[in-house]
Order: structure tokens, then C-alpha cells, then sequence
């Protein structure tokens, strides 16, 4: 069997990849800390944890403080406003994609927040784009309002002057 | 470092978008057999092995390691798989590297690989979770906003990203196992490309990349009868780190890494090492997009913080006349096999101060760098090695 060749007849050659695509589903266990956060999304609200050693207020927080490494225990409620600290503009297709390209894609420091995470900016031209820009979260209608980061529709500009480059240096 | 380490011999494939006539066994085999070839050594030589690639996610195989333990000659062995991102390939080796320092084993085979095109690491990287929006699109947009932080803080001219780009395609034509071939590159043809994340464009951007890379990391012992029998120096190892950070943290900065600074002070302390530009002779480190040249230029201190692009705007790091040639073989933005690269950077470096990089070469190189890093930049790992045997 060892030498034998298999020659193929088809005009399009021996088959080399073959595609599966595949899915997993992840039955996810939020645990205390993070769930607080996401009931927050349910309710569209934005929950901070504080640390109580250097007061840092973490969104989303998984529960504890990474550089005292101690437990968030204090809540705190966040605004729905907030600056682009830093941005990109995809322009990239890929697999599962859910939103139209060219999209602005910021990290976005929520106001009493000192981490940033990453959300979509919409009603704002990509040209218009940039940091120190005030924008305000858009929830989805309370109807569809669930435990993650999908209760909020988008981010949109406020209009409201730029934050000083200073406010937000350091969360770069 | 209780016992001296040495590179004795490597081994990487000729770095392709699509291996269709070789599976993952047969890719990681190719370059470990040409790894042994150059080591003068046998599969039986081997004591150990030790293999890295990026998160199993990407081509969908759970614990490859477990299949590829025949294709590299490891049933019946010691076989150990390391987890780092993107970086992996790096700490693959440290991890190899280890194990002859501690005495353990007199030669350990290393391997890094990745089959991108059995993959879609973009899908990999852009999983739905409840507590992220899906947004990233991809490595690219993770650091884009990253690299735009950095140009508003250093003040770089916007042209820097593209140079870099310029530079390592130009480099990769020296070497023949270089992925991307782009003779015509230009700082028009990148400025021309699609602006895929703004502000990084198609052609500041690495490849995917089918590859593997390997090496057969020996003792003292070893590294003199590999010498004797095939007549090739060994390159040894002078300092080897890693470190990490964790992706989120507040306060942590993300365009020049705590990690990798510690890890930089660590490994240069280790090789004697005070001013990292005038004491090496040149670095592989890891640039998947190119203004990470300048962003790493000071976070591993061969320039200061807010300076790195100088370096790049004047031609330091270009093998053509820079005095502290960086990727030298086009590095990651001409060959990307992500889990393979950060071990090619290591390897590049050892050939470095062989003296085996061919058209590469740069003249006379006794000191070298290796650099990766991955995930969220947040894990490092690096090496100096030398021509010289270490006190």
C-alpha cells in the first residue's frame, strides 16, 4: 500500500482543505463581581467597582483590583458619558461580522470611571473621529435590554466641548 | 544560569500564505528535521521536546501537541507545550532553554508553529463575550488605537509606520524563507493600500502566514560535539526573560508596557548589557505592525521614551548602513506563522551571531537580540545571545 499513488480524474485536482465550520456554544458563569455589572446592563446602567485600597473604579470589573489584588466590594454608579480616550476605524471584513464597515471603534473612559473599554461610536461621521471627543452611550429600547454589553446600542458625540488631553492622559 | 546554554542548530520552513501539500505534522516536521540537520544530531539525540503555537482557537485542533508527539520524534519522551499568545513562540524557547540551564537535559528540540491558513484567527480573536462588545476585527484593532496613542504622544511624524514597512520588506528579499517578497515596495504603495484600521494601513500590517520554526537547544557538551561534526559555531545564550501583565488594569500603560521593560532590564542585566544600541549588534523584535518599531525601540531602551521614531526616520535600524539593524529578515510584517514568529526572532537572532544569515547578515554581529511579545502586548520574552561563550 506504502508506494501506491492515488490519481484523482477529476479535472480539479486531489481534495487538500476541506472546510467545517464549527460552533460552540458557552454556557457562561458570571460570577459575583461581573454579575453585578451585567444586572447594571439589564437596567441600563453602568456599575463601577471601587477599589478600596487605591480608589481606582473599575467597568466592567471582573472583581477584584489587579494591581492591589484585593476584592471590589463598593459599587458605584456610573454616568452614560464619557470621553475617546484613543480610536480606530476598522475597514476590515471578517467572519461574523455584525456591524457595516467603515465603523469607529473607541476606547471610551466613562465619567468617575479610571479604565477604559472598547465601544462603538455611531451618528458621527469617521472622518469627525477623535480623542478627547464626549459621547454618550445609546441603550437599546427597554424591551431588549440584557445582562451584557449588547443593552447598549452605541456611542454618539454630545456636542459638548473636548476633554482636555490632560483628563485622560493617562488611561492611554 | 547554572549550566551554559547554546543554539546548535535551526531550522524554519519557507514561510507561505497556503501549505496545501504538507498537514501541521508535516510542517512542524520540515523544520524540525532541517533543525537537526544543522546540529549534525539525530531524532535520538533528542532528549526533550518542547513546542509552542497561538491559542488552539486558531486552526481548531485541541492540544496539537498531543497529535504532532510522532511527527517529532517525542513518543516516549518528555514533550511540553507552552501557552503565551502571540509570544509563545519566544517563551517556547526560554522554556527549552531552561531545561538544559537547569541541568536536566543535554539536548531539547523547540518548535513553534502555525497554520493560518487551516485557520481563521480572526474569527478566533473576535469571540462574542457578554462583558465586551464585538468590535475588534482582529489584532489590528486591538493595537491601532494603541499605535494612535502613541503618535499623539511622541509627536511622530505620521510617515514613521510607513518607513518601517518599506524597510522590512526590503530586508525580507534577502531572505530566501521570508513569506511576503516585495520588490517594488515603496512608501507610495503603502500610503496607497486600503486603510484597514485607521491609522494603519493594508501594507503596515503582517501577512498570515503558514510556518514553523525550530531549534536544538544543547549543554556545553553538546554545543562541542555539534562544532566538531558539522563545523558551525553554536550561538549562545547570554540572558533569557519573561514577564506579563494583566490586560486591564487602571493606570497601565499600554504604548510602553511595564512587562517589557522589566523584561528588557532583566535580560540585559543578565548579559552584562548597559546600553542596549551600542552593545548589540542587532534585534529581531517582534513588529506585526509597523509602528510598533518606534513603540519597542523605547520600551526595550535603545532610545529614550517619546524617541524611538528617530531612530526609525534616520535609517538606524536598516541592515542598508543603520548602525542597530532591526529584522534584518523582514521580520514579522513579511512572515507571520503566529506562533512560529516570536521563535523565528530568536532563531534570526542566533543566526545573527553564527554567522550563517546570508545575504542578511550583518557583518561581523557578536551580540544579538530575540524579542516576542503577545495577547494584549501584556507577555514578553527575550534573549540575548552571543557568539561568545559566556563567562
Amino acid at each position: 500500500m506504502s508506494d501506491q499513488t492515488y490519481v484523482t480524474k477529476d479535472p480539479r485536482g486531489p481534495v487538500t482543505q476541506l472546510a467545517t465550520p464549527m460552533r460552540l456554544d458557552y454556557l457562561f458563569t458570571a460570577g459575583l463581581s461581573l454579575s453585578r455589572n451585567l444586572r447594571g446592563y439589564q437596567r441600563a446602567e453602568f456599575v463601577g467597582q471601587k477599589c478600596p485600597v487605591c480608589g481606582k473604579v473599575y467597568v466592567p470589573s471582573r472583581g477584584s483590583c489587579p494591581v492591589d489584588g484585593v476584592a471590589l466590594t463598593e459599587e458605584v454608579p456610573l454616568k452614560n458619558t464619557g470621553t475617546v480616550t484613543t480610536y480606530c476605524v476598522v475597514n476590515v471584513p471578517f467572519a461574523g461580522q455584525s456591524i457595516k464597515i467603515p465603523y469607529i471603534c473607541a476606547q471610551i473612559l466613562l465619567d468617575g470611571a479610571n479604565l477604559s473599554f472598547m465601544g462603538l461610536i455611531q451618528e458621527c461621521d469617521v472622518e469627525d473621529i477623535h480623542m478627547g471627543m464626549r459621547v454618550e452611550a445609546l441603550w437599546v429600547d427597554e424591551a431588549d435590554l440584557v445582562p451584557s454589553l449588547a443593552s447598549v446600542k452605541y456611542f454618539r458625540p454630545t456636542g459638548e466641548p473636548d476633554a482636555d488631553y490632560e483628563t485622560y492622559r493617562e488611561y492611554l | 544560569m547554572a549550566e551554559r546554554v547554546a543554539v546548535i542548530g535551526v531550522g524554519q520552513t519557507y514561510h507561505r500564505s497556503k501549505r496545501d501539500d504538507v498537514s501541521i505534522a508535516g510542517l512542524v516536521r520540515e523544520a524540525a528535521v532541517r533543525a537537526l540537520e544543522d546540529a549534525g544530531c539525530t531524532w535520538d539525540d533528542i532528549d526533550a521536546v518542547v513546542i509552542g503555537k497561538a491559542p488552539d482557537m486558531f486552526e481548531g485542533i485541541m492540544m496539537p501537541e498531543l497529535y504532532l508527539a510522532a511527527a517529532l520524534g517525542a513518543v516516549g519522551k518528555p514533550m511540553l507545550r507552552v501557552h503565551t499568545a502571540g509570544s509563545v513562540g519566544g517563551s517556547t524557547a526560554v522554556v527549552a532553554a531552561h531545561l538544559v540551564a537547569g541541568g536536566i537535559h543535554q539536548r531539547v528540540l523547540t518548535v513553534a508553529f502555525e497554520k493560518q491558513s487551516d485557520s481563521d484567527a480572526m474569527w478566533a480573536l473576535s469571540v462574542p463575550q457578554p462583558f465586551s462588545a464585538p468590535l475588534l476585527a482582529g489584532a489590528g484593532g486591538y493595537f491601532a488605537p494603541i499605535i494612535r496613542a502613541y503618535m499623539r504622544r511622541s509627536g511622530a511624524p505620521l510617515d514613521t509606520g510607513m518607513r518601517v514597512a518599506v524597510k522590512d520588506r526590503l530586508h525580507a528579499l534577502k531572505n530566501p524563507y521570508a513569506h511576503l517578497k516585495m520588490p517594488d515596495i515603496s512608501m507610495e504603495k503603502v500610503e496607497e493600500s486600503v486603510m484597514l484600521w485607521d491609522p494603519l494601513h493594508y501594507l503596515e500590517s503582517c501577512p498570515s502566514s503558514d510556518g514553523a520554526a525550530a531549534m536544538v537547544l544543547g549543554s556545553e557538551k553538546a554545543a562541542a560535539q555539534a562544532e566538531a561534526s558539522t563545523g558551525r559555531r553554536p550561538a549562545w545564550v547570554h540572558g533569557m526573560a519573561m514577564r506579563s501583565e494583566p490586560t486591564m488594569f487602571a493606570g497601565r500603560n499600554q504604548v510602553n508596557p511595564q512587562a517589557g521593560r522589566d523584561c528588557a532590564r532583566d535580560v540585559y542585566a543578565q548579559a552584562g548589557i548597559t546600553n542596549p544600541r551600542e552593545q548589540l549588534d542587532c534585534a529581531e523584535v517582534y513588529v506585526p505592525f509597523s509602528w510598533y518599531e518606534p513603540m519597542w525601540l523605547e520600551n526595550l531602551g535603545f532610545a529614550p521614551e517619546g524617541e524611538g521614531w528617530k531612530l526609525t526616520q534616520s535609517g538606524a535600524t536598516s541592515l542598508d548602513g543603520g548602525d542597530i539593524p532591526w529584522n534584518c529578515s523582514g521580520g514579522v510584517l513579511s512572515s507571520n506563522p503566529i506562533g512560529a514568529s516570536g521563535m523565528l526572532r530568536f532563531l534570526e537572532a542566533a543566526l545573527q551571531v553564527r554567522g550563517l544569515a546570508g545575504e542578511h547578515q550583518v557583518e561581523g554581529a557578536r551580540k544579538a537580540l530575540g524579542h516576542a511579545y503577545g495577547g494584549g502586548a501584556q507577555f514578553f520574552a527575550m534573549w540575548v545571545v552571543g557568539a561568545d561563550r559566556p563567562e
